[in-house]
């Protein structure tokens, strides 16, 4: 059975219909890329997801049981979304944000614990945010605050990490270190659902594609099958380059992150 | 574990210096109060005037400085932190006028002078009435800047209102009797204001407790906070109401006083590491300190008469409130 499942999913803003009837599914240990070009739904679809909005109708379920009949905070616990602009109101520091993200797991009259210390202390680590921890948010750099961020989502240890451009902002060695977290993510059993531009980074890290048009699924499936030139050509009106008279793979990536030890 | 101590250190601070502005607050006045005598008479067999001046004028009138300081600070951070804006002051959302409102109005028509509660009834009537207006028209499901728009309109029309009602005014004293209730004082504060207060107060401080976790949240964002189970719409629904009580009960009893819940959790902010929910106490501390201290400055002051403590906190609050925004401008704060 999948763990997340969505059923004809749709949204309208005004007159204005966003999402035209989506559906969704997510398998336990699975990263899901959605991508599209811009206004094609993604980040609404993850909002519905999140549970940040009500979409006008379909249906949503998490393991077979409907999304909006979960309390808020036992959602919360199961599925963090990692919103694409996040503006932080107060300069608190790094360790706090992060440390926001067990939230969900805490009564309200509980405060963070020594089991919750140490997940934190370790995401810390993964994230590599160490020398930042007691740094006001606001004076970290771009890809730092990125990183953060998702080190609080992280923190939630949620069965579902949802992402909307984690990457956008990103020099390519950040993006890649996030990619190489978010798969990580997975590889502990836990889901991702990630939108992203960049296809390269889309078709080389996620399990499976889902192409999202003008509010409805254009293709759905692995890259190889998602990424071609018709469906290309339809939704974002591209082609893929030839050299040599053979047309690039779009799974292949031009570079790879250095470590201290290469 | 060092926030921790530190936030302990800087509460014991203040819970300090607040018992030490209470006990002068009770010796301080147009009548120098021997404490001792005063408490030695009250549990005396024979009640003396020192006992008196005690127990019905100064206990109370401190009593009062510290409740309504209280509430102001307290629901200047819960406000600050519910609309992620600084600049939000308990008042936004038309608790402070529309208390204004109401109490003016029992003025302009005489009921105040009917009975003892009237004015600070009709000004609880008027907080609850402006603020449900303005969570009618934006609260619900209107963004932060929807919501400070229609606090701002809700502000000035109950304002205007309150104008018009000084202009049709039936007498020159009725115009003084309002202008003068409208600078914020406590110098006519007895035990009937201390009781009428109370109960807002307290409802309003119960309906605050515990939620500084959401408040937190709303640190990340509307759509994370509420991606994190904050559930926004029943949040905002209760510190409305719950701002609406205690600021509305606080201006009722001692008139317009500004910009105590402005400048307080902007002062003791950084001192809490910026966290919305450890800025809570403190700021409620601060606001009982701060009002306390201007009400004994005004008592202290030697000129005729007495000047309001109201004007006081406005005529040291705006300057100071500029310097603030200019001293953090460089933090991006």
């Amino acid at each position: 059975m999948s763990l997340l499942n969505g059923r004809a999913l749709s949204l309208s803003r005004g007159q204005r219909p966003i999402l035209k009837g989506v559906d969704m599914t997510l398998q336990p240990g699975e990263m899901l890329g959605l991508i599209g070009p811009n206004g094609a739904g993604k980040s609404t679809l993850l909002r519905i997801l999140a549970g940040v909005i009500e979409p006008d109708a379909g249906e949503l379920t998490l393991d077979g049981q409907g999304v909006g009949s979960l309390p808020h905070q036992a959602r919360a616990r199961r599925i963090a979304y990692l919103p694409q602009l996040s503006e932080i109101a107060w300069p608190m520091s790094v360790a706090r944000i992060i440390e926001l993200g067990r939230t969900p797991h805490l009564e309200p009259w509980q405060s963070v614990g020594e089991k919750d210390r140490e997940i934190i202390d370790r995401v810390i680590r993964q994230t590599d945010l160490l020398p930042f921890r007691d740094r006001a948010f606001n004076t970290l750099s771009g890809g730092e605050q990125a990183r953060a961020l998702l080190a609080r989502a992280m923190v939630t240890e949620p069965d579902i990490l949802l992402a909307d451009e984690p990457v956008s902002a990103l020099d390519p060695a950040h993006q890649l270190d996030v990619m190489n977290l978010l798969r990580q993510h997975c590889e502990s059993g836990h889901s991702v659902i990630v939108v992203l531009h960049d296809l390269s980074l889309a078709a080389h890290y996620c399990h499976r594609l889902q192409l999202l048009h003008q509010g409805i699924t254009l293709a759905e499936g692995s890259a190889e099958a998602v990424l071609n030139d018709n469906n290309l050509a339809d939704a974002y009106g591209i082609a893929l380059t030839k050299g040599n008279g053979n047309a690039l793979k779009p799974t292949s990536l031009p570079w790879r992150r250095l470590h201290k030890d290469d | 574990m060092i926030a921790a101590i530190r936030q302990h250190r800087l509460m014991l601070s203040l819970g300090g210096a607040i018992v030490i502005t209470a006990l002068l607050s009770l010796t301080i006045g147009s009548q120098p109060l021997p404490l001792m005598q005063a408490l030695q008479e009250s549990f005396g067999d024979k009640p003396g005037v020192y006992s008196l001046i005690l127990t019905e004028l100064r206990i109370p009138r401190t009593l009062v400085a510290l409740l309504a300081g209280a509430s102001l600070g307290l629901c200047g951070a819960v406000m600050q932190s519910l609309l992620r804006n600084p600049l939000a002051s308990p008042g936004l959302i038309g608790s402070a006028s529309g208390a204004a409102l109401g109490a003016v109005i029992t003025l302009y028509f005489g009921v105040a002078s009917l009975f003892a509660y009237a004015l600070p009834l009709g000004g609880m009537a008027g907080a609850l009435l402006a603020t449900l207006t303005v969570y009618l028209l934006a609260g619900r499901d209107g963004g932060t800047l929807t919501l400070i728009l229609a606090g701002v309109a809700v502000n000035a029309f109950a304002l205007a209102l309150v104008s018009l009602l000084l202009n049709l005014a039936p007498s020159p004293y009725a115009v003084q009797e309002i202008a003068l209730w409208m600078l914020g004082s406590l110098a006519n504060v007895s035990r009937n204001e201390l009781w009428i207060l109370l109960p807002g107060t307290l409802l309003g401080w119960l309906l605050i407790w515990r939620q500084g976790r959401p408040l937190d949240l709303l640190t990340l964002g509307e759509e994370t906070a509420s991606s994190m189970g904050a559930d926004l719409p029943n949040l905002r629904r209760r510190l409305f109401l719950a701002v609406a009580l205690a600021v509305g009960s606080a201006i009722s009893v001692t008139g317009a006083i500004g910009f105590i819940g402005l400048v307080v959790p902007h002062l003791l902010r950084p001192l809490v590491g910026y966290q919305p929910s450890r800025l809570l106490i403190p700021s409620a501390m601060g606001g009982a300190l701060l009002l306390m201290l201007a009400d004994m400055g005004v008592r202290l002051l030697p000129v005729e008469g007495e000047i309001k403590v109201g004007v006081v906190t406005s005529l040291i609050g705006a300057p100071f409130f500029l310097w603030l925004i200019l001293h953090h401008r460089g933090r991006g704060v």
